[in-house]
């Protein structure tokens, strides 16, 4: 089956099987490897992109459901080789130590603050809970979201 | 240098920090001590990392393993010609047909004893599996998914036989795994240093303390999960070998060795790797089997786990039966421990599975100055997953024995569980201390670091509290749980290891080179997944050698690039590995000294260098950089006479001792009586791992390690039901906790450095799971105890609580349902017998 | 994990995907936002031969106040329940419970109307329709009838739809003002609940829904009837699991889930009418 979506800003028309998951679209159909795939079942979060500005498991996307979508993963953050606030708030917090949730948690990061651009700890606890990372014990991906929030809030004001 | 410890944040050596802010420009001053940014964070933040899932292999293969759903089962018929027949199929092969293509079954490189029991290994089952996710056969196909849909059609006929999950039941042979041996016991392995003194020390006790711990299974978890690749080279019979793994060297090693393949032939990469917690410390089937049909396909072939393969076919930890006994004196002062472990080895024996319980063996005495001690360990084979290390290894399964039984100790004696450490702790002035085992601890001020983390949780108050609430009763208990660990790190001394009976040294390799601009080269042996050592190297560097630390470069985890290394596991990557860097950068100024005094026309005794420049002592405009002495070592035009071009130095550096970081949490819970939900009020870590290089990784690295010790004792926990199928095989069942489960939690640290290595360091990256396990436990049993509940089994998740509630308040003792206890009441006995 | 193949059909309307439906009969399945069945795909427990996707059925996706009633549309998405400022002042317990399902991810892909149609026992969102005695409204080529909430659910994974029936729309009373509360009880913040409870107290009407205990979402029949006979919550509470029938899992044993319901009964009964 045809699709077309924008990925990144790109227009990216392909031939997909049906079966075909988001994630595995992007990866090898886009060459996109910065999204990761970390489970089976819809728990882990790393493979976490925004679908029309929403935090979406493409795990658990077909890519046919997202024809026709405006997709933005990882690479598609940063613009004019600057990175985007809330990776720049990650990498000034140690928020991350392998990487390999880091992009999905950047990206539910990036939506929580657009539906809740001043969260308290807690919020950016529960807005994480779809997200699953292994080795900061989270206190450094929560202060840097917290932190992002606040330059937002500078650049806002 | 003088090991002193200091509890303020200021480093007392000669590796002053710089300041808490990284300094829009390079700083002036020294960059160790100072938080700095990862330089390795860009590429990860933005998806330029390459994990080895992530690589494009143009032509390659992709493998797929059929596994059996059976515990333990003969393998009767296994026909893979219906799977060839599926579309996209290339090739399929049983175990009995890639038999010819093993020199040797899987390596276990820690034979703990003489007579150790183990059954050859093959990396695809023959004739029999045992353990559910055994690989039977493998099917290679032009894509992943097609691949992965043959698996299912290949046929296999299995007979199938009892399963074991019980390690008492493994114990009594009824029913034996590996006919071969005759028996499910691999080993017994015991430490006796004097036997008597300890029967003594019982006989004379005022107080004993006999307590069982349980601990239960993990999965590891790294959110990568494993993947590899093999690609032959196109000219000659190289083979390189791109895996998710911590240990590219020794698994260059190891595959050779397996597959009979020239080592010198074989390069093996480890791309960024997703975390690995010991899990990706091991040589693997998938890894030989993609290596052996590459070289017998002349193909790339390429495998990625998934999920439910990562719970069942990458090693699992812990896996152990606790039995512990105090015995003290009528003060509470322990006089011997004597410790029993039988400890599951799974179905077969990994790289260093027999090992693991042996990394604790010298721990069980905790931070205590315990005069009496032996320790016995028998190693039992299970139809389960092989368990190997996993974070801690060993060490966090001793330090909750022996801070749960101190519980259990202050209970019996009568006195809080932080007094009864401070009668026991071994004094600041005993360092460097002999311990009875005979290992040499470096240096150490438990108590000062105790002290800082009761200070910190406001220990007296929450005591005021938990004494108040429990006279006012009600649903909510308080409960405050302090564990003092220990750790000995920086695997190792290899004469130690030797004693130890391992197959290999605990070296570590440095290469450090200045290029003829003024940048530097660093190659080392250490393998990161997530430690930041690129950073971490770069700073002790640039401090060394006078450079911005931008300049330096990390080389690392290609064994084209680093040949020698022993890589990265048992915090031992800036202990051995940061050392050794260290030492060369020094070795590289020796030689930058003799040619700056050739230059400089002075003695080369006569020379300061600071700053990265050379300066005769006396005369400061006599001077030269380090960069015009790299660029002269390169063009090699006017050099001393007999002094080789280039300014370059390596190093294999073998640590004297192990190091042995420590420090104190203290954990506060709210348990639920009625729904037996535990909440995490407070959580307060004070560690001492001698100076920082970098405390921002520093931090990271505790706060990770608490949160899986804490995941331990609160939701993570293997489950096989009786037939010996794994329940817990996947991120819904197996709760990896995300982050509103957690807790927000508060360090601080006290700087007692290492005197047996210039940089006065000590490990980190394991001490936070080795603290965190008891002092949660702790925690929920001073909770639990008015209600007579002396033992919650881990993980305590709500049904686990619950249940230990209901065992109390159906023990007919009435002194067991008293609400009105207070802290050092000495009503329950904490299930020991004085 | 890869779905096993299947055909792929997009509804662009009702009436579409209704002739899909008639088209593929029971080899067919439904596709909203895919966060119920596609799970079930990947892991090949589920293996339809076709999918019907009527995700794009924007018309269905709507929160309205329907005079006695507020009219929710059956694709509407979890995430735009729990923002809804109609729901807030209307039906907050369907608000709230709507935040506390899976996580954020889950709730921007997954609908009303999915959760209620795949009928899983362990989701929140049946236990909360159940409180509020909603109606459900199906809709198939021979025209549209209401199917009461507590007769909806009718085994496990299974509803009283009939294999041409679209589910459209679900009614809501509105219950501005009355107490309610929604106990989910987990281990982590994006399970399912070990167990759940949800109560919209109101004298006789009183509604109560109770999660994973048993083989459908549940509606506690006999702890409403205790609570409109004037019991206090404890009381009442211990009529929890007459209506149910507790299974053992991972997370509990069938004592510790039948003492649990009743914690919570007692808990969402004394918070509702707080």
């Amino acid at each position: 089956m045809r699709i077309t979506m924008t990925v990144n800003g790109r227009e990216r028309s392909s031939e997909v099987e049906p079966r075909t998951l988001l994630v595995h679209h992007i990866r090898e159909g886009l060459g996109l490897t910065g999204t990761n795939v970390g489970c089976d079942t819809s728990s882990c979060g790393a493979c976490t992109v925004l679908m029309d500005g929403e935090s979406v498991k493409s795990c658990t996307v077909l890519a046919v459901q997202a024809d026709g979508a405006d997709v933005t993963t990882i690479e598609g953050l940063a613009r004019d080789g600057e990175m985007h606030p809330m990776q720049q708030a990650f990498q000034r917090n140690h928020g991350l130590q392998c990487g390999f949730c880091t992009p999905g948690m950047v990206m539910a990061a990036v939506s929580l603050l657009e539906e809740v651009p001043h969260p308290t700890d807690r919020e950016v606890r529960l807005g994480l809970e779809g997200n699953l990372c292994r080795c900061t014990g989270y206190q450094n991906i929560v202060a840097a979201v917290l932190d992002a929030a606040g330059s937002t809030q500078e650049a806002g004001a | 240098m003088t090991p002193a410890t200091t509890t303020e944040t200021d480093v007392p050596t000669g590796l002053e920090p710089g300041g808490t802010d990284q300094p829009p420009d390079e700083p002036a001053g020294p960059v160790v001590g100072t938080r700095r940014e990862r330089r390795e964070d860009p590429a990860l933040l933005t998806g330029e990392a390459r994990f080895t899932d992530d690589l494009q292999i143009p032509g390659a293969l992709h493998l797929a393993v059929v596994r059996s759903p059976f515990a333990h089962a003969r393998i009767t018929r296994v026909d893979v010609s219906p799977a060839l027949a599926m579309p996209g199929v290339v090739a399929a092969f049983t175990g009995e047909d890639l038999q010819g293509e093993w020199a040797a079954p899987m390596p276990c490189a820690w034979p703990v004893t003489e007579d150790m029991k183990s059954p050859p290994h093959l990396p695809l089952a023959v004739g029999k599996t045992c353990y559910a996710g055994d690989g039977v056969a493998v099917v290679l196909a032009e894509s992943n998914e097609a691949a992965r849909d043959a698996i299912d059609a290949v046929d296999v006929e299995y007979e199938p036989l009892p399963a074991v999950t019980d390690l008492a039941a493994a114990i009594s042979d009824e029913v034996v795994i590996h006919e071969d041996l005759g028996t499910n016991t691999s080993y017994r392995w015991e430490l006796h240093l004097d036997d008597d003194a300890v029967e003594r020390a019982f006989a004379d006790a005022a107080h004993v303390v006999r307590e069982r711990y349980i601990q239960q299974r993990l999965l590891p978890m790294a959110m990568e999960p494993r993947a590899c690749a093999a690609v032959p080279q196109p000219f000659g019979g190289d083979i390189t070998l791109y895996s998710a793994t911590q240990i590219p060297h020794i698994l260059k090693i190891m595959t050779a060795v397996t597959l009979g393949f020239p080592e010198h032939q074989l390069r093996v990469v480890a791309p960024s790797v997703g975390g690995g917690f010991g899990s990706k410390l091991n040589v693997y089937a998938e890894e030989l089997l993609v290596t052996a049909l590459a070289r017998k396909l002349h193909q790339p072939i390429r495998w990625v786990e998934e999920r439910t393969e990562n719970a069942l076919g990458t090693i699992h930890g812990r896996g152990q039966i606790q039995d512990i006994e105090l015995a003290a004196d009528a003060d509470g002062r322990v006089t011997a421990v004597r410790v029993d472990l039988t400890a599951d080895m799974g179905a077969y024996l990994q790289l260093v599975t027999p090992g693991i319980p042996l990394l604790g063996a010298f721990l069980y005495c905790g931070v205590y100055d315990v005069p009496a001690f032996s320790f016995g360990c028998t190693g039992v084979f299970t139809t389960m997953t092989p368990t190997d290390a996993y974070r801690g290894a060993g060490r966090p399964e001793a330090t909750y024995a022996i801070e749960r039984a101190m519980d259990a100790l202050a209970d019996e004696v009568g006195v809080d569980p932080a007094e009864i450490r401070r009668r026991n702790y071994i004094g600041a002035d005993r360092f460097p201390y002999t311990a009875v085992t005979g290992l040499v601890y470096d240096s150490g001020n438990y108590e000062a670091a105790a002290a800082k983390a009761l200070d910190l949780a406001g220990y007296d108050d929450l005591r005021a509290e938990q004494q108040r609430r429990r006279a006012e009763g009600g649903p909510k208990h308080l409960g405050i749980g302090i564990s003092s660990y220990f750790e000995m790190c920086g695997l190792a001394p290899s004469r130690v290891l030797a004693s130890l009976n391992y197959s290999a040294g605990g070296w570590e390799a440095a290469t450090v080179r200045m290029l003829p601009t003024g940048k530097v080269q660093v190659v080392t042996g250490a393998t990161p997944h997530g430690q930041g050592h690129e950073t971490s190297w770069s700073m002790i560097v640039a401090d060394k050698l006078g450079v911005p630390p931008d300049d330096v470069d990390v080389l690392h985890s290609d064994t084209a690039l680093s040949p020698l290394g022993m890589d990265t596991y048992g915090s031992r990557s800036l202990v051995v590995g940061g050392v050794a860097i260290d030492m060369a950068c020094d070795r590289v100024v020796d030689k930058a000294r003799r040619i700056a005094a050739h230059q400089l026309e002075a003695a080369a005794e006569d020379l300061e260098f600071r700053g990265g420049e050379f300066s005769v002592r006396g005369s400061p405009d006599r001077s030269v950089p380090l960069a015009a002495i790299a660029f002269a070592a390169f063009t090699a035009h006017d050099l001393p006479d007999g002094e080789e071009p280039n300014l370059e130095a390596h190093v294999t550096y073998d640590p004297p001792n192990f190091s042995w970081p420590f420090g104190t949490h203290v954990c506060v819970v709210e348990v639920d009586e009625e729904t037996g939900g535990v909440e995490v009020r407070k959580y307060v870590a004070v560690d001492d791992c001698g100076n920082q290089i970098n405390p921002l990784i520093v931090e990271g690295q505790v706060h990770g390690g608490i949160v899986q010790g804490l995941a331990q004792a609160l939701f993570e926990g293997v489950v096989y039901d009786a037939d010996g199928n794994l329940v817990t095989s996947n991120l819904t069942d197996y709760l990896v906790p995300s982050a509103p489960d957690v807790p927000s939690l508060t360090l601080d640290h006290t700087v007692t450095p290492s005197p047996t290595n210039a940089l006065g360091v000590k490990g980190i990256g394991e001490a936070g799971t080795i603290g965190s396990t008891p002092a949660v436990m702790n925690a929920i049993v001073d909770a639990l105890r008015p209600l007579g509940v002396d033992e919650v089994l881990m993980p305590a998740s709500p049904l686990n609580v619950w249940n230990a509630i209901q065992r109390a308040q159906s023990r007919p003792d009435p002194e067991r349902t008293t609400t009105s206890a207070t802290a050092g009441d000495t009503n329950a006995d904490a299930g020991g017998a004085s | 994990m890869i779905p096993a193949p299947f055909d792929y059909a997009r509804a662009g309307s009702a009436e579409e995907a209704l002739s899909l439906l008639t088209e593929h009969g029971e080899d067919a399945k439904l596709l909203a936002g895919g966060h119920s069945l596609l799970p079930l795909m990947k892991l090949r427990l589920a293996q339809p031969s076709v999918l019907i996707d009527v995700g794009r059925l924007r018309d269905l996706s709507y929160i309205r106040d329907a005079g006695d009633h507020i009219a929710v549309g059956a694709l509407t998405r979890h995430h735009d329940l729990e923002t809804s400022d109609l729901l807030e002042t209307e039906a907050p317990i369907l608000k709230h419970a709507a935040g506390e399902v899976g996580d954020p991810q889950v709730r921007h892909r997954g609908t009303i109307g999915g959760s209620l149609a795949h009928a899983d026992p362990a989701s929140d969102l049946p236990a909360v329709v159940l409180a509020l005695k909603g109606t459900l409204v199906a809709r198939s080529p021979s025209g549209e009838r209401e199917i009461r909430a507590d007769e909806f659910f009718t085994g496990f994974l299974e509803s009283a739809l009939a294999p041409d029936e679209l589910l459209t729309e679900i009614r809501i009373p509105k219950v501005a003002g009355l107490g309610w509360s929604f106990q989910k009880f987990n281990r982590r913040a994006q399970d399912w609940a070990i167990v759940g409870v949800a109560a919209v107290v109101d004298g006789e009407r009183t509604g109560v829904g109770l999660v994973n205990m048993g083989s459908t979402p549940i509606r506690a029949a006999a702890v409403e009837a205790a609570v409109a006979g004037g019991a206090s919550a404890e009381e009442a509470a211990q009529r929890a699991v007459d209506d149910a029938e507790p299974q053992a899992d991972l997370n509990a044993s069938v004592e510790y889930r039948t003492h649990l319901a009743k914690v919570l009964v007692r808990r969402a009964l004394e918070e509702a009418r707080a």
